[in-house]
């Protein structure tokens, strides 16, 4: 969290009400703390007051529901709290600004690391393509920001880390940029500008000049909780789904039956996993606790994540609403690059983990 | 007359803005014309990056996500 720089000629009751938001906010943290760590404890005991016999498929089963579910919903929470905060600090019109005219190399770079902390919604990915484009942002260095935004988001990388621990969502993280920029880098070698619709080809529009509006302090806190009460309010009935289909899998699936058909030993799992994920269209808060499971089960690691990427990456919605910018052919081309670098990612990991 | 125009692709956050900005010229009394522009065409034109954007007589005062309602009073007035 960045630490506030308070303005000097600021009327006194807005600075105390400064205080009262920060210190509220730093509380409410603490607090938050405190129940996360209580609730192994409160797990057992809401599982303790049902007649289900210990060790059994169903307890384990129940067990891990009521551990897991207030466990993700917190974590999920607080991290997009934080990212909220961080995210108010940018927007695609500022990063569009750092974007233009960078070379191609050390833009894919920048765009897929601001991918991450730009506010974005789905809703304006064709504005966003049509103003990086226009306003002078290479268009590999544009597909490496719409390639990381939707891949490597807080709902994802907070999910990872609650339910597999940190290596993985570290190992995502950096996997998802570097599939990102590679194939940002790849699609902008391939010089495809004439693949765009002919009208995004006749915008020369350039960049708005926009106003920077102030936010004080107390703003991005709110923005914080905004963001909080969209992303959490949206996403939690998924988490919940697919907590309950990874306790599923926890409590019946034998331990050794993903490790026959998902293992690494089969080489086609990985293509097969990248090929079922392009069409399911789910956001990591579905997914991850299936993935989760399948990876206690025996699962190779390559294989789901491959299978999570191309589900979280590559969405049928997306590419119906970035036809209006982009040709058939050049959307093929999109989703064939990344494809690959996931797949490249799933046998990578087959092979060494 | 003010005339405003609010830029987005039909979103839930856009029909929002439009709400806010006729809520804010009411409680001010300030007469306006809200249009919505839908088409990302004409979107484009207008320089912006993020949806909904905020026009108010030919300037861009806004792009992306919901500005502050005081903040629309201040452009509405200005």
């Amino acid at each position: 969290m960045s630490t506030p720089t308070l303005q000097e000629n600021l009327p006194g009751n807005e600075s105390a009400s400064t205080v009262k938001w920060v210190s509220l906010t730093l509380a409410a943290i603490v607090l938050w703390f405190v129940l996360y760590s209580q609730l192994i404890p409160f797990s057992r005991w809401l599982t303790g007051l049902l007649p289900i016999e210990a060790g059994s498929h169903l307890y384990e089963a129940v067990a891990f529901f009521t551990y897991d579910t207030p466990k993700v919903i917190m974590l999920l929470s607080l991290i997009v709290f934080l990212m909220g905060i961080v995210r108010s600090f940018f927007s695609p019109e500022r990063t569009r600004a750092i974007l233009a005219g960078k070379r191609e190399g050390v833009g894919n770079v920048l765009a897929a690391c601001l991918g991450i902390v730009t506010p974005f919604c789905s809703c304006s990915a064709v504005p966003l393509f049509i103003g990086f484009v226009s306003a002078g942002v290479p268009l590999g260095v544009t597909f490496s920001f719409l390639i990381a935004a939707p891949m490597v988001n807080e709902v994802a990388l907070g999910l990872l880390f609650g339910l597999v621990g940190w290596k993985i969502a570290l190992t995502y993280l950096l996997f998802g940029l570097g599939v990102a920029i590679v194939a940002g880098w790849v699609i902008g070698r391939l010089k495809l500008e004439g693949w765009l619709e002919e009208w995004v080809l006749n915008i020369r529009s350039g960049a708005a000049d926009i106003p920077d509006e102030k936010l004080t302090v107390i703003d991005r806190i709110k923005e914080g909780l905004e963001a909080v009460r969209d992303i959490v309010g949206r996403v939690w009935i998924w988490i919940i789904l697919g907590i309950a289909a990874g306790a599923a899998i926890h409590g019946y699936v034998p331990a050794d039956l993903m490790a026959r058909i998902m293992g690494r030993d089969e080489w086609w799992t990985v293509p097969a996993a990248v090929v079922i994920g392009i069409p399911m269209y789910s956001n990591a808060a579905g997914i991850i606790p299936v993935v989760e499971a399948l990876i206690g089960k025996g699962a190779a690691l390559g294989t789901v994540l491959a299978f999570m990427m191309s589900v979280i990456a590559l969405s049928l919605p997306e590419m119906i609403i970035l036809r209006k910018v982009l040709t058939v052919r050049l959307i093929a081309v999109f989703a064939g690059v990344v494809g690959t670098g996931i797949l490249a990612v799933g046998f990578l990991f087959n092979a060494l983990f | 007359m003010k005339n405003v125009k609010v830029l987005g692709p039909g979103c839930k956050r856009c029909d929002a803005l439009v709400r806010m900005v006729e809520e804010e010229a009411a409680a001010a009394n300030i007469p306006v014309a809200v249009e919505k522009v839908t088409d990302y065409a004409e979107i484009a034109q207008y320089g912006v990056a993020s949806t909904p954007g905020l026009v108010i007589d030919g300037n861009v005062v806004h792009a992306g996500g919901l500005p502050k309602a005081e903040n629309i009073r201040q452009w509405l007035a200005a």
